[in-house]
């Protein structure tokens, strides 16, 4: 810090920048080592690896792109419009004052496979990277402690690299041939799981082969297996305890593992192992067409659906943007889509809320109380989208359907207990009515209650400075005082028309994060009214474009599509390359997961706290597993 | 004073104590049983308190658009010409759009020209697999492919019973028109008939492909759906016999016979076709002469 102060005197100007005036800049600082990305479609700078660091730094430090919010890998093999084979590290850097992203990326080739670490200059590189290394096998020098994290320590190869084959695979990308015209039904189970493709490293002995990857892991922690002694600040001899919490722990909202060292009650190191849930999503989104994938981005943050789709379709119609064929969604279907996804956020924060009352220890009664709330808008979503929580909503340039008129299900012979209710009334009651008494109701219920005050503040704190530095996103950053908000911050949809605040917070324990949820569920309330006379004056337009056929092509290039969401800043980062004008499957889909990235100040939060926190403050950070581990 | 939030929210939870007893009360104690008609105001935005469903012992019927596994449709068992008749033609678009490929689908071939017949021979959804994300319905050309409701699906064996085959799936269209009413008007209305899209073609052009009606109703609906498909095969063998067995001079030799009836609209002028021929062998033989020079 101190030895960044003599240039914030001087830069005001170079953090107001706009990205291609900071690009040019860069030029002009860093000759020999950047360059321009002139692959079509794509955007950003390439930066020598050898400089990667300095630059990064002065990216940071100087040109005030604060924020990493995402970094990836992308394996380039056999990609035909790329002369050589290569492995790309992909970083998209903000500015915490808003603005579009100054994108940099690194290259390595993929036999050595080596980059140095940015985990120094944006701490939020720490599980990113390790990600990268676990799936893609980039070795990052200078990284404090590069493990695995999805898969386990032990595990063979690195599965997002494009001749990584994974069980049983079938073809490189859908739609398979085997199903038709000739599609003799075979289950998979019948078949051997690896095929052709099983692949064991060239030193294995199957004979001798024992689970190490405990060992391994607590070694890469800095942890000792067994009890650590030592004298404790009273001159007495004391044991420092490692303890595992989870994955099978109840209170970690899934299958999340903690590995705590303990001096008696106080935590004084907690890193979080996860993986347990893990699927490869990215990889299958591989496989998949841009099509497939939409009933796939529901999968991940199954709590808030709608708001994994939206995320998902901007980053597609970004790049189908870029083709001529491409017609953008109506103001309905904008509408449309904004009222779903702020009502997802009302629907995830008040899970949140609830299920850190329990985590609190307020053991499912405030949970259902909003949970009701819930239901009702997961009827709504029944009956628009079809599926209460795999919504499977949004399309390329629309939604699926227009809002029906009436949330109606007919009568049959097992169920009588049939509705027809007018879909606008019941929307306009919820809005108007319901929605707002739960809002108010929980804040009366909660927010003076001293129990919670005394269990929440104070606790779990994390500084500004730090929210950022960790890539820390959503109420979490925005719970420390950095107002910091998509749909303000580079506005998407139309969110720019729209009269609402971000809801931010200064204190940064566990109690902003809630007031955080609970104002920014009012704001929400806010743009729903704002959207029902749109409704009403939009009523009759069509709502889907389909831009795409059952099998259509997307345009060459990258793109990174993303949106608030309730747990944080949901981030996709779409590639479609090849040798091909067009590419029917995407080349690189990567998910910058919030609940995942969220988790890396985890330990930073809980250190010097009591175990018993430790359940709260996961629970006020607001992770789902299905995101955390994709 | 310390404690008096605290007490506030209690205040909060004996409120809901005490909805969830007004709903009793409202409905006089009968409140689950079913002649009483008050489901949609318990379930409705206006409702207090309490309003979970006891089932399995009463279901919620489940929106229109409610989507579980797919299934397909067939005409009603008691359609007046092709009884049980697939809807399906086997052109593939739901087992390619299907995100996790759980959709298998054989085409069905002629036995004598080995050309693919619009019928699906063998159709399997494994639901294992199925996500049901409702694309194969959205994107089938011919509204033969739905999603059901009827969520009930678990059993003790799941090799055998998982995968789903025609028979299974085939359920008739009067039950999509029970599940989702206004749907299916929708769709007839953009469809143009209640009928298949292609039996509606072929209505108009003169019901040479679908066959005659049937006088009576057949017995079971596997027979009529084997008959159909039997005279089905019966009329393309015979077409490709007439093909074959008349060649070109022959049907120079009958356009006026053929013109007066008027059952193709693409030998409606024999002239013109004669006509189209020779420029396109004058066009051929241009571009033979220009080859040449070149």
């Amino acid at each position: 810090m101190v030895m960044a102060q003599p240039e914030v005197m001087d830069a005001p100007d170079l953090r107001t920048l706009s990205v291609a005036e900071s690009i040019a800049h860069l030029k002009e600082k860093f000759p020999d080592a950047i360059s321009n990305d002139t692959r079509e479609g794509y955007s950003g700078v390439i930066v020598d690896k050898q400089k990667l660091v300095e630059v990064a730094q002065y990216v940071k430090e100087t040109l005030g792109y604060d924020y990493l919010s995402s970094a990836t890998a992308v394996d380039y093999l056999g990609e035909g419009n790329h002369s050589t084979d290569h492995l790309e590290m992909v970083y998209h850097t903000y500015r915490t004052t808003g603005g579009t992203a100054l994108v940099m990326k690194a290259q390595t080739d993929r036999e050595t496979a080596e980059l140095p670490s940015l985990v120094p200059v944006w701490r939020g590189a720490d599980f990113q990277e390790r990600e990268a290394w676990d799936l893609y096998g980039i070795k990052f020098a200078g990284h404090p402690n590069l493990q695995r994290i999805l898969m386990w320590e032990g595990f063979h190869g690195h599965p997002m690299r494009k001749d990584w084959k994974e069980a049983y695979y079938e073809e490189e990308t859908k739609p398979f041939g085997s199903r038709w015209p000739g599609g003799h039904v075979h289950r998979a189970e019948e078949k051997t799981i690896f095929g052709s493709n099983v692949k064991y490293p060239a030193d294995l002995d199957l004979g001798r082969l024992a689970d190490i990857s405990d060992d391994q892991l607590y070694q890469g922690f800095g942890m000792g297996v067994d009890t650590h002694q030592m004298i404790d600040h009273n001159g007495m001899e004391t044991d420092l305890l490692v303890v595992n919490m989870g994955p099978h722990h109840p209170s970690t909202h899934g299958v999340f593992r903690m590995v705590i060292k303990l001096d008696g009650e106080t935590i004084t190191q907690l890193e979080p192992v996860m993986g347990y849930l893990h699927r490869n999503h990215e990889k299958i989104g591989e496989r998949n067409t841009y099509l497939h994938n939409i009933p796939f981005t529901d999968r991940l943050d199954y709590i808030s659906s709608m708001g994994n789709n939206h995320g998902y379709v901007l980053a597609v119609e970004k790049l189908m943007a870029l083709g001529k064929k491409y017609e953008p969604p109506t103001y309905r279907a904008e509408v449309i889509r904004v009222l779903m996804v702020e009502l997802t956020r009302i629907v995830n924060h008040l899970w949140a809320i609830g299920f850190w009352m329990n985590d609190l220890g307020a053991f499912f009664t405030p949970v259902l109380y909003f949970i009701q709330e819930r239901e009702r808008i997961l009827d709504f979503f029944e009956a628009t989208a079809g599926s209460r929580m795999m919504c499977n909503y949004m399309r390329f340039g629309g939604v699926f359907q227009d809002i029906p008129e009436r949330m109606h299900s007919a009568m049959n012979l097992i169920n009588d207990r049939v509705r027809d209710t007018d879909s606008m009334k019941f929307l306009t009651e919820m809005i108007n009515e319901r929605i707002p008494r739960t809002i108010d109701e929980l804040d009366e219920y909660l927010t003076n209650s001293e129990i919670v005050k005394t269990r929440s503040i104070g606790v779990g704190y994390i500084s500004p400075e730090n929210a950022i530095n960790y890539s820390a996103a959503g109420p979490l950053l925005r719970g420390s005082g950095v107002a910091y908000d998509i749909r303000k911050a580079e506005p998407y949809s139309i969110y720019p028309e729209l009269d609402f605040d971000v809801a931010v917070e200064p204190a940064g324990d566990m109690y902003a994060r809630y007031l955080v949820r609970l104002n920014e569920m009012r704001e929400s309330v806010r743009i729903l009214k704002q959207l029902l006379p749109r409704l009403e004056y939009t009523k009759g337009q069509p709502v889907s474009d389909n831009n795409m056929a059952y099998s259509g092509k997307v345009p060459l290039g990258e793109s990174y599509g993303r949106v608030e969401n309730g747990k944080g800043e949901l981030g996709y980062y779409v590639v479609s390359a090849g040798d091909k004008k067009s590419t029917a499957n995407a080349w690189r889909y990567h998910v910058r997961a919030p609940s995942f990235i969220n988790l890396t100040p985890l330990g930073l939060m809980c250190q010097g706290g009591k175990v018993a926190d430790i359940v709260a403050i996961l629970g006020s950070i607001d992770i789902v597993l299905g995101e955390t581990d994709r | 004073m310390n404690g008096s939030g605290f007490i506030k929210g209690m205040f909060v939870t004996l409120r809901h104590f005490v909805n969830s007893y007004v709903d009793d009360v409202r409905y006089g104690f009968r409140k689950f049983s079913p002649q009483v008609d008050n489901f949609e105001l318990r379930q409705g935005t206006q409702a207090e308190g309490v309003f979970t469903v006891q089932y399995p012992d009463e279901k919620v019927a489940v929106p229109e658009r409610f989507r579980f596994v797919p299934f397909l449709v067939v005409n009603n068992f008691d359609h007046a010409s092709d009884p049980g008749k697939d809807w399906c033609t086997s052109c593939g678009i739901c087992a390619k759009v299907c995100p996790p490929q759980c959709i298998w689908i054989v085409r069905s071939e002629d036995p004598t020209t080995g050309r693919p017949v619009p019928e699906p021979e063998a159709f399997f959804i494994d639901i294992d697999i199925c996500m049901n994300c409702g694309f194969c319905a959205e994107f089938c050309p011919f509204d033969a492919i739905k999603m059901d409701h009827d969520y009930e699906l678990a059993s003790f064996d799941r090799t055998n019973n998982h995968v789903f085959d025609k028979p299974k799936l085939s359920k008739e269209m009067r039950y999509w028109k029970s599940i989702a009413p206004t749907r299916a008007v929708e769709e007839m209305q953009v469809r143009g008939g209640w009928e298949h899209k292609d039996a509606q073609k072929a209505e108009r052009r003169g019901g040479a492909v679908r066959g005659k009606p049937e006088a009576a109703a057949p017995a079971t609906a596997a027979v009529a759906e084997d008959a159909s498909k039997e005279a089905k095969r019966e009329a393309v063998r015979a077409r490709k016999a007439e093909a074959e067995a008349a060649p070109a001079p022959v049907a120079e030799a009958t356009p006026a016979a053929d013109g007066g009836s008027g059952a193709k609209p693409w030998t409606a002028s024999h002239d013109e076709n004669e006509k189209r021929k020779a420029a396109a062998l004058a066009r051929k033989a241009a571009r033979a002469a220009k080859r040449g020079e070149g």
